[in-house]
């Protein structure tokens, strides 16, 4: 991929070229190479249609997640398609509205840290010596920790909003994207077309953010596509352990807390397959959806 | 190599330092204290100031940091703020039932993965090879819980095949029989994950190793295709693998939280729910430092093991 003088940003296939004629060409390739997957191309269907959902709840849901209705712990019925919750609250609403958390907490955390990550690497990587040094032996600390224990101790710490959240996530997620752009930027540093840069005497900010990025792209952003499931996965496995989102506002993983006692689970299956499923489903749309944009941005795999 | 190692134990104290630190600075920020949870409302306020001058709580935090690293010097982890019990034995009771669950699903987990990344790379793009691709998608995105919860409906509740939780059965003989019963589920819970993450990487170290000339020649020279993957190509693909086997170990303490939680499996993982729950500050810091120690001690091996597998392996 030859340097462009203005990024392209591509976003699971849908980019904006910069030159029409020349870069719509790279852009069609990688469209045509991700196309080919077929569960890559379902997959990203199923996260659009996620969106729109979470956007689009409150008109899609037939009752708002915290209205308590007279039925409680009701088996699926007309009015309430997938029954009701122990209190009495409509179990498809919050499903629905539990979208809405999914996506914040998915999209929020992997725009902070991909963000925090990709400069500190860049930097780490460009100015070498000494801030590398202190910036690598950070990211081993953090790497070090075994994540799911800290985050828990931050978290019950902080007190578990969304905000939070999604803050402590990000904190624990940006490591390993600096290491990787770290890791990118040393390579493409000993590029031809970046010693001419240095040569001609361009700026070190304008080579690191035209030159240099452009090209460290693609691992970025699969990195990040697979960064927004473990987000997901992450917050909905704090919630159920009842540290993450608090009930009354509906998050999958809080949704499946109840179902660890065996009557619920056997009695009420309708309260804690729904969230499950639909956990899994939007962990593996993004999933499939990384897999056909790591083969369609690096055709050498 | 002794050198190697020396610089990489060197680099983790100062680490494990940093680590401390942050676990510190982090537990302090909680609003509250251990000693609020002793609280009912009658007791005289200068009952919990005496206990909190007793555990040390009133002295600035960098006294109270420098307390806690010199008990630790002298191989002391502390006591628990809730039970009182030293947190050393503990963290070391449990250390035990983690660990024993965590290689449980490891092996299990590889045991699934080998055999379907080998098949997989050697009928490449075939129905199978695609079949298990998704399935492996499947294993790394189906939550732990979840995955959990299902199998204790499907195979304990409606089936009754496997107990619900435990390590032993309550009032019975304890016998292996009986605890490797008990662990079946909740290894398999972890280990359907592992193996999905497992079965890419291993098709793929394969499919590069399958390309290699020296396949050819031992086919040429007329050995059995099953001699020719297992023997050889395996041999060379697995060494990769090992790597990514190694970034397993800190996943299997994160994933352990969820499912000691959800089979009640009396570990490390259930052990710091309870301690950050009642705010057990101590508890919880030789919690971390346990956990962070293996984790660099895992990584530190795997990376040792790694050039010793690979001769062409050369740290500088």
């Amino acid at each position: 991929m030859s340097a462009v003088e203005a990024p392209v940003p591509v976003a699971g296939g849908v980019a904006i070229p910069a030159q029409p004629e020349r870069s719509e060409g790279a852009f069609r390739q990688m469209a045509r190479r991700f196309v080919k997957h077929k569960l890559a191309v379902v997959g990203f269907v199923v996260t659009l249609l996620l969106i729109f959902i979470a956007i689009f709840a409150p008109w899609l849901s037939p009752h708002s997640p915290y209205a308590v209705t007279a039925e409680f712990s009701a088996a699926p019925s007309a009015s309430h398609w997938l029954g009701t919750d122990q209190v009495g609250r409509d179990v498809l609403a919050r499903l629905l509205y539990a979208t809405r958390v999914a996506v914040i907490v998915g999209f929020g955390t992997v725009a902070i840290y991909v963000t925090f990550g990709t400069v500190v690497g860049l930097l780490s990587a460009y100015l070498g010596g000494w801030v590398d040094l202190i910036v690598m032996r950070v990211t081993d600390m953090f790497m070090a920790f075994p994540y799911m224990m800290v985050i828990l101790v931050v978290v019950s710490v902080l007190g578990p909003t969304l905000g939070t959240l999604v803050l402590v996530l990000a904190l624990f997620s940006w490591p390993s994207i600096a290491r990787l752009v770290r890791g990118s930027v040393l390579t493409l540093k000993q590029m031809d077309y970046v010693k001419a840069g240095i040569a001609l005497g361009l700026s070190t900010p304008r080579i690191v953010f035209r030159h240099i990025l452009p090209n460290a792209l693609a691992p970025i952003i699969v990195n990040a596509t697979f960064g927004v499931a473990a987000a997901i996965m992450a917050e909905s496995g704090l919630s159920f352990l009842g540290m993450g989102v608090q009930p009354p506002t509906a998050s999958w993983g809080n949704m499946l807390t109840d179902a660890q006692s065996i009557s619920v689970m056997t009695d009420q299956p309708w309260l804690w397959l729904p969230p499950g499923i639909m956990i899994l489903v939007t962990v593996l749309a993004i999933n499939f959806v990384g897999d056909g944009l790591r083969d369609a941005l690096d055709p050498k795999q | 190599m002794l050198t190697y190692v020396i610089r990489r134990v060197l680099i983790a104290i100062p680490v494990l330092f940093g680590i401390t630190i942050m676990n510190f600075v982090i537990i302090n920020l909680a609003p509250g204290n251990p000693v609020d949870m002793y609280m009912t409302p009658d007791t005289p306020p200068e009952l919990l100031e005496l206990r909190k001058e007793q555990l040390g709580l009133n002295d600035p935090i960098i006294v109270q940091y420098f307390k806690w690293l010199g008990q630790l010097l002298s191989g002391n982890l502390g006591y628990s703020f809730s039970t009182s019990e030293s947190v050393g034995s503990l963290i070391g009771e449990r250390l035990g039932q983690t660990m024993l669950l965590g290689i449980a699903a490891l092996i299990l987990g590889l045991l699934i993965a080998l055999p379907i990344g080998i098949m997989s790379a050697v009928k490449q793009n075939s129905k199978f090879d695609y079949l298990m691709t998704g399935l492996s998608f499947v294993g790394t995105s189906i939550p732990q819980f979840f995955l959990g919860l299902l199998c204790i409906y499907i195979f304990a509740v409606q089936l009754g095949w496997l107990p619900v939780g435990g390590t032993e059965t309550l009032g019975g003989g304890g016998g292996l029989g009986d605890r490797l019963w008990h662990m079946v589920l909740p290894s398999i819970a972890l280990a359907v994950g592992i193996a999905g993450r497992k079965v890419r990487y291993i098709r793929a170290s394969m499919l590069d190793v399958l390309k290699q000339d020296y396949l050819r020649t031992a086919r040429a020279k007329g050995l059995k295709e099953f001699i020719v993957t297992n023997k050889h190509a395996l041999r060379n693909a697995l060494i990769p693998v090992i790597t990514v086997v190694g970034m397993e170990i800190p996943m299997l303490f994160g994933g352990a939280v969820i499912v000691e939680q959800l089979f009640q499996w009396p570990g490390i993982g259930q052990l710091t729910i309870q301690s950050i729950l009642s705010r057990d500050y101590s508890t919880i810091m030789g919690l971390n430092l346990v956990a962070a120690i293996v984790v660099l001690g895992a990584n530190l091996l795997t990376d040792i093991f790694y050039s010793v597998a690979d001769p062409r392996i050369k740290y500088h």
